[in-house]
């Protein structure tokens, strides 16, 4: 199967891989997939008090392009506010690198991945804020 | 000097021998004749052409050129055998057994076969129920009225269902942790309706050899007949038909550096097996396979057959030794890596290796000068890694994981070093971007987490 010229560019010079601080009360972790469908996603989102997204990170188990997704993705949420990034779908993410329909599952991971990251850094800053 | 790409995976094809075209030219040139013209030059030379690959074929593999039915290919070949037996045979039994390592070609055809035979079943409780119920019962109240009458039960029917339905009924066998079939299990499974066993040489993807002469010792006893898809052993590692008691081998020219598009049928003649044919027409090769012979293919078939026998003892020992440098290459330098399947009784130019926590495609895709296969069904729509892998107990993330590297002829040992060090260094980089290492790293017990399958 041919990946698109934007697949391959991601995945030949992927954008942010790496970890966060999970303990840190400002850093949100999603973690979605599973090792046994042959993709796994972890994208970590650094988010200010304010609720922008000041950095992200990925580090991703998967496809070319899944790896690609990942990397988009961690491009397009930094400088974001939580509720801009939580309006990125899947589409946009399909549209961008060309996917073709068997690779679909891909930028849907992304996504849910977007959504698992701030749902996290939402939950800790709702225990934070309990006295 | 190396020169890029490189093709490593000589188990989906081979390239063509440059001494097998060399043969073959003349057939597409002046010596156009078809073999089946009986009353002139042209035909003759033609004839004379076929009848010696004929004999080259049967020489690699122990038979007698009689024996040999030249067809399209394997996947014909395992059609006709399967089919054709189950045919010409089905007043003596209906029932197949085989392996689930299979390939497809065996594998969907006993699955055509099994819906043929519960086609006719369920024909016939239609019949019987318009009889007991003394009206034409539809086909949609078949179900209903079934259980209502207790169909399975009924004398007639039943008595009517031992008839032949034109199909089969089939066991598929799992196999050992090794990859390699139990003897007592095949032996066990075998019933007074078995009239085929079809259990293949080489497996395609993790190159293991079942024990094809044990199997052809019990089939003989036990007076079923014993089919092997040979495909992917046959001018590798010996194979002889006699000696391992097969009735049925099919072979191809295209995975022993010989053309696409041809392949041969080895049907025992003592004690005769007989076929019923899948093509009807001119009656070539003894009625068993009509249409006019592929000349120039079968040419280019016989001389690969020939070179694969003569150079079949130094070439293996030469691809053991390069399998060799390649596993330990990558090994040594590697962790967590694991072979896949029997690494003892295994093709030689066979290698498959899981690199845990990288996902296959993404590593093909880092190697992309190099052609491999991969286990991870990532790029089927189905999303199921490979079915012989998880038949061999690989967990569903390993055979994800999994690259299958197939050396052969024209592989040299500058090219496996090439890949060594190409391997190393993208499964590092890959694990460097793989959230299982590090949490695998960090000692988080992966099987412990509650993932979101999707």
């Amino acid at each position: 199967m041919a990946y698109s010229d934007k697949v391959i560019e991601h995945y030949e010079n992927p954008r942010n891989v790496g970890t966060l601080d999970k303990n840190d009360p400002n850093v949100g972790t999603g973690l979605v997939g599973a090792p046994a469908c042959g993709d796994v996603m972890r994208l970590q989102l650094k988010i200010t008090d304010e609720g922008v997204i000041e950095d992200a990170r990925f580090k991703t188990f998967g496809c070319g392009s899944a790896i690609a997704s990942s990397s988009l993705v961690t491009e397009w949420v930094k400088g974001k506010t939580v509720d801009q990034a939580m309006t990125i779908s899947n589409k946009d993410v399909a549209r961008e690198l060309a996917l073709p329909p068997v690779k679909i599952h891909c930028s849907v991971l992304a996504e849910d991945a977007i959504k698992a990251a701030i749902e996290d850094f939402k939950k800790k800053r709702a225990t934070r804020q309990q006295p | 000097m190396l020169k890029l790409p490189i093709y490593m995976d000589n188990h989906a094809t081979t390239p063509l021998d440059p001494r097998v075209l060399e043969t073959m030219m003349p057939y597409l040139r002046e010596d156009f004749g078809n073999a089946a013209s009986r009353n002139h030059a042209f035909g003759w030379k033609a004839e004379a052409a076929v009848e010696k690959a004929r004999k080259q074929v049967a020489e690699l593999i122990g038979a007698s050129d009689k024996e040999i039915v030249f067809t399209s290919g394997a996947t014909e070949s395992d059609n006709l055998a399967i089919k054709g037996v189950l045919e010409f045979y089905k007043s003596k039994g209906d029932h197949i057994i085989t392996l689930k390592t299979e390939h497809k070609a065996v594998l969907d055809t006993c699955k055509r076969l099994e819906r043929v035979r519960q086609e006719r079943l369920d024909e016939l409780k239609l019949l019987r129920l318009s009889q007991l119920a003394d009206r034409d019962v539809q086909p949609e109240e078949l179900a209903e009225l079934a259980s209502r009458h207790d169909i399975e039960n009924d004398p007639t029917y039943r008595k009517w269902a031992e008839l032949p339905t034109g199909g089969a009924r089939v066991t598929y066998l799992d196999v050992e942790a090794d990859g390699r079939v139990s003897l007592e299990k095949l032996a066990a499974a075998m019933t007074p309706r078995t009239v085929l066993v079809s259990i293949m040489f080489a497996n395609n993807e993790i190159g293991v050899l079942q024990p094809v002469a044990e199997i052809g010792k019990l089939c003989r006893e036990k007076g079923v007949l014993f089919h092997c898809d040979a495909v992917q052993g046959i001018g590798k590692v010996p194979f002889d038909v006699e000696a391992m008691r097969v009735d049925l081998a099919s072979i191809t020219s295209h995975k022993m550096y010989g053309p696409k598009g041809v392949g041969a049928l080895y049907v025992r003649r003592k004690p005769r097996v007989r076929l019923a044919p899948l093509v009807d027409g001119g009656g070539h090769e003894r009625g068993m396979r009509s249409g006019t012979l592929n000349v120039a293919a079968i040419v280019g078939f016989g001389a690969a057959a020939e070179l694969a026998r003569t150079e079949l003892e130094a070439e293996a020992q030469r691809l053991t030794r390069l399998r060799e440098r390649l596993r330990t290459g990558i090994m040594e330098q590697l962790d967590m890596t694991v072979v896949n399947g029997s690494l003892e009784h295994r093709l030689p130019g066979n290698l498959n290796i899981s690199f845990s926590y990288v996902e296959g495609e993404a590593l093909m895709m880092a190697i992309k000068d190099v052609a491999v296969s991969s286990g991870s069904a990532c790029t089927s729509a189905s999303l199921e890694p490979s079915y012989v892998l998880r038949a061999v107990g690989v967990e569903e993330d390993m055979a994800h994981s999994s690259i299958r590297f197939g050396l052969g002829r024209f592989n040299t040992e500058e090219e496996v070093d090439y890949v060594i060090r190409l391997m190393v260094d993208k499964v590092r980089k890959l694990r460097e971007m793989s959230p299982l290492y590090e949490m695998a790293k960090e000692g988080i017990d992966l099987k412990s987490i509650e993932w979101t399958a999707h």
